[in-house]
């Protein structure tokens, strides 16, 4: 760990894993200071990451089925857009998103929540 | 506006044009289906004869009886069609249609080119060809205008002559004297709604609005209307002579489709206008929807067929093109306040059916079921509805019912349902009662959603606030509540069901294509069958897996990331993400070893609940995900499959090894049953038990396949569930040996998990194919019995236990936490 300030560890980008180090439509979680990260990957191996908690009842979107660039919670069955971390209708909520870049192979992360009005912040493979 | 179309497909913002004619309840609803699935593919616009925003037509008799206002009964605002861009044009009637220029005209001179067009232009009032029927005070009962006539009359006038005593002519007859009118109805036949309700629940219901304080002309035909000078109705002639005094006459005599335009524009009309099963007209560019279409013979006057031919035109004018209207089964109700009245299928019978009557006159309950064999073909219920509904999907599925025969006609409630407190009348529930008890839904929370989203159907209330979408037993209940508040309770009428909204198939048609077509995996039967999502959805997915798996055992690829989280990390997940872990203890016995093993496991990782299930083993809850490897490498037992739609337990009592009164030994067959079938995947999860001996300590009688030992053997019975319907299971044979138990059950087990749908519980699976199908399947034909038997223990034969699977590193991530590295 390094000795810096909470805001500039969260803002740094981590390097997480290798995308092949992520199961195909699955994912995996990184403890992160603010609480979990579930980090996606899609059948087309687009990366996505979304805090680990469903709006509904705070299920663990990481252990949720993903289909498409969606998630269903493992809890209720609520539906999660992977780009948006938006609720499908009629549920409504958002699970705030994080900033993963694939490098190389690499998966890198921002532990920071992002903006709400941010671009999708997918990465290709 | 333009004036003059251009040729190819180009409206503002270059998108072809669609007009809808109609502003009506079927136009609108095609709209929303539309813009809800392609929103962005026309420019729309819209006509409406009537100067009004588009409103719930069926609502108008509570708004006559004074119980709602006009506003409460809008669906759409101006607002509705500022924000969706639609052109609105209301308080002028289409004249023309163009089908050479392609324009659409109105009585106002707005002419708008078009590039497709969706005719709704509803039905009117039927009219009796008699004299008088122009005179003032002669109305139909159609529209907003017909309504604010008549409480405008009710206001000065005091008596009213409503002739047809059918569904509209008894809300409007009620409605009026609701307003304070003597009102009088003029039948023709003999009894009252004789297209809805046999004689009998014809009389019930001509008494209860007898009380009301309406009169009743029955067997009576109208001759003549009668006006004063100044051209006003003032009096009705009847055939036989008798004259009724009348300041309001009500025509409510059928209705007759709208077809004028379309005759004048040239499309094929009969009663109604010609569509075919994708609701288009012989022009191609020219869809029709709701009463004013003729699909395949039928025309409809019901808001149900209305909202299926929506679903259908909004497919195929979004160019999906997959979608079919195969005609509509109705059932009909009453919307008059107080009187609970429910009519579906052929109520009256003919020399081929059967009839189960409940007649109850003083307590105003009538019931009447008719079947046809072992199907329930038409109902009548008078005063009790709540299982209309139920009754309704019954026959809509063709559901062979000789299992329930006995107990049909006490009602859905009776069949053992659980958690909705016997309520069965929606209208006197407070706002606060709960209605749905699996998702603790209260009535006021639907009412709400009801408005707020302006929903008709009951799958778009189960998916706005869940009620009634988890164990079904409180459908009854909220169809009610959407009757009396949206004054329509429409379900689908069921075609086959697709899988899931990714195909049209259904179960059976993707077990049959990977069977025969020899399919391996997932890609496959997508790519095979023309999924429309690329892989998938959460519904589909599992079901394809499992489809998969048991269809060609050793040899279709499993995808752990189609399996639900529990079987995917093997455990089941709670409700703060940990883990709940049960070992597999045979038949219910363990060791002071193996007690010794969980309790080590307990402390060395934190554990903090242990806890006995209800089959006879040990639950610990609340372990971490990243634990679960070490946790079962250290109890060192086998896995009790919790996790999985798979063999669960196998429930024993202690038998005629210890108990006096045991007459077999239930424990040793449970452990050799146990030991014989477990790892076996099913549709759904499956539960044995062994008892031994008629007092049935094990609880038998509520298992997917439950064993009693009686002196001279074996008692095998199939199909119970414990669950939220408690069903007993059902006596399938009686056999002399364990071994014969064995082979029974394996053999009912794979009929069950070759031939049940994905999540269908064995109870499900025997009701659809039928027990008598089971027993000559697996009791029968010995030949057939083997072959199943013997094809379950090929599936199972090395499967190894998957706590102690080596696993690949990759799969074995699963558990582990991302490890990260901070970088500058």
């Amino acid at each position: 760990m390094s000795d810096a300030s909470a805001t500039e560890r969260d803002s740094a980008w981590i390097a997480l894993c290798d995308v092949d180090e992520l199961p195909r439509a699955g994912a995996r979680v990184f403890r992160a200071t603010c609480g979990d990260i579930a980090v996606f990957r899609t059948i087309d191996d687009h990366v996505f990451a979304l805090a680990d908690r469903c709006p509904h009842k705070g299920g663990p979107l990481s252990q949720g089925l993903v289909c498409g660039h969606t998630v269903t919670c493992p809890l209720h069955a609520w539906v999660i857009a992977l780009d948006s971390g938006e609720a499908q209708a009629p549920d409504a909520g958002r699970t705030p998103r994080h900033a993963v870049k694939v490098d190389a192979g690499r998966v890198w992360l921002q532990a920071a929540r992002m903006p709400e009005d941010a671009d999708a912040p997918s990465a290709r493979a | 506006m333009t004036q003059h179309r251009q040729d190819g497909d180009s409206g503002a913002r270059g998108r072809p044009r669609l007009v809808v004619i109609g502003n009506g309840m079927a136009g609108m609803r095609t709209l929303e289906e539309l813009l809800a699935i392609a929103p962005d593919t026309y420019d729309v616009t819209v006509f409406g004869a009537e100067p009004h925003p588009n409103y719930n037509r069926i609502l108008l008799s509570p708004v006559l009886a004074g119980e709602q206002a006009f506003e409460d009964i809008i669906l759409n605002g101006p607002d509705w069609y500022a924000a969706h861009d639609i052109r609105l044009h209301t308080g002028s009637p289409v004249t023309m249609l163009d089908r050479v220029r392609r324009t659409v005209s109105n009585e106002a001179g707005v002419s708008v080119p078009y590039d497709r067009v969706l005719i709704a232009t509803g039905a009117r009032p039927g009219r009796l060809p008699i004299p008088g029927v122009d005179l003032a005070g002669v109305l139909g009962y159609r529209d907003i205008a017909d309504t604010e006539s008549m409480i405008a009359a009710a206001a000065t006038a005091s008596r009213a002559v409503v002739i047809g005593g059918g569904l509209l002519g008894l809300e409007a007859a009620n409605g009026l004297r609701c307003r304070g009118m003597d009102v009088t109805v003029v039948h023709l036949p003999a009894t009252l709604m004789e297209r809805q309700l046999d004689a009998a629940a014809g009389r019930l219901l001509q008494k209860s609005l007898a009380a009301r304080g309406i009169r009743f002309v029955l067997q009576a035909q109208t001759s003549a209307l009668i006006g004063d000078d100044d051209g006003h109705v003032r009096a009705v002639f009847l055939a036989d002579g008798t004259r009724l005094a009348a300041d309001l006459v009500v025509m409510a005599v059928g209705i007759a489709p709208n077809v004028d335009l379309a005759q004048r524009a040239g499309l094929h009309c009969r009663r109604g206008i010609v569509v075919n099963d994708t609701l288009q007209t012989f022009d191609p560019r020219i869809y029709a929807v709701g009463e004013c279409v003729e699909h395949r013979g039928q025309t409809y006057g019901l808001v149900a067929p209305l909202f299926e031919m929506a679903k259908v035109a909004a497919n195929h004018l979004a160019a999906r093109g997959y979608s079919r209207y195969a005609g509509s089964v109705t059932a009909t109700k009453l919307k008059v306040t107080g009187i609970d009245l429910f009519s579906a299928g052929d109520f009256e019978g003919n020399e081929d059916t059967e009839e189960i009557v409940l007649s109850d006159p003083g307590g105003g309950t009538y019931k009447k079921l008719v079947l046809q064999g072992d199907r329930l073909v038409g109902s009548v219920l008078y005063g009790d509805t709540v299982d209309g509904s139920w009754y309704f999907g019954l026959m809509r599925d063709r559901r062979n019912v000789a299992e329930l025969r006995g107990r049909l006609m006490f009602g859905e409630a009776n069949l053992g349902d659980t958690g909705h407190q016997g309520q069965h009348r929606a209208a006197t529930m407070p706002d606060e009662a709960e209605v749905c008890g699996c998702n603790g839904v209260c009535k006021g929370t639907i009412v709400r959603a009801i408005r707020e989203h302006k929903l008709f159907a009951l799958e778009d209330v189960r998916r706005h606030t869940k009620a009634s979408a988890s164990c079904g037993s409180c459908t009854g209940l909220v169809e009610q509540i959407l009757m009396t508040v949206a004054g329509a309770d429409y379900s689908a009428t069921p075609t086959a069901k697709p899988l899931c909204g990714c195909t049209d198939r259904t179960h059976a048609d993707v077990r049959h294509a990977i069977r025969d077509a020899h399919l391996l995996s997932i890609p496959a039967v997508m790519h095979f069958l023309e999924w429309r999502t690329p892989d998938g959805c959460a519904r589909c997915r599992p079901a394809l897996n499992y489809y998969l798996l048991s269809t060609w055992p050793h040899e279709a690829q499993d995808d752990p990331q189609s399996r639900y989280i529990n079987e995917r990390a093997l455990a089941n997940i709670q409700k703060d993400g940990s883990f709940s872990v049960v070992p597999r203890m045979w038949g219910g016995t363990t060791s002071a070893a193996e007690l010794r093993r969980i309790a080590d496991v307990v402390d060395r990782y934190r554990i903090p609940t242990v806890k006995i299930t209800g089959g006879q083993r040990i639950d610990l809850l609340g372990v971490q995900k990243q634990d679960l490897p070490a946790v079962w490498r250290d109890l060192d037992m086998p896995s009790g499959h919790a996790y999985a739609k798979a063999l669960r337990t196998v429930k024993t009592c202690v038998g005629s090894e210890w108990c006096r009164f045991g007459v077999q030994d239930s424990t040793n067959l449970g452990i050799d049953l146990e030991r014989a079938l477990w790892r076996m995947v099913a549709p759904h999860k499956v539960k044995l038990a062994v008892s031994g001996c008629p007092r049935n300590c094990a609880e038998s009688g509520i298992k997917d396949v439950g064993i009693i030992g009686v002196e001279s053997g074996w008692e095998i019975y199939v199909a119970g569930n414990g669950g939220i319907k408690t069903e007993v299971a059902q006596f399938f044979v009686k056999v002399k040996t364990a071994a014969e138990v064995l082979e029974h059950t394996g053999a009912f087990l794979q009929l069950y998990r070759e031939e049940g749908h994905y999540l269908e519980r064995t109870v499900h699976f025997v009701a659809r194919v039928g027990l008598d199908y089971c027993r000559r399947q697996v009791v029968d034909d010995e030949a057939r019995r083997r072959e199943l038997f013997d094809r379950l223990m090929f599936a199972l034969r090395d499967l190894p236990d998957p706590w102690r699977v080596d696993q690949p590193a990759g799969a074995r991530s699963e558990y582990a936490l991302l490890g990260a590295t901070a970088t500058p």
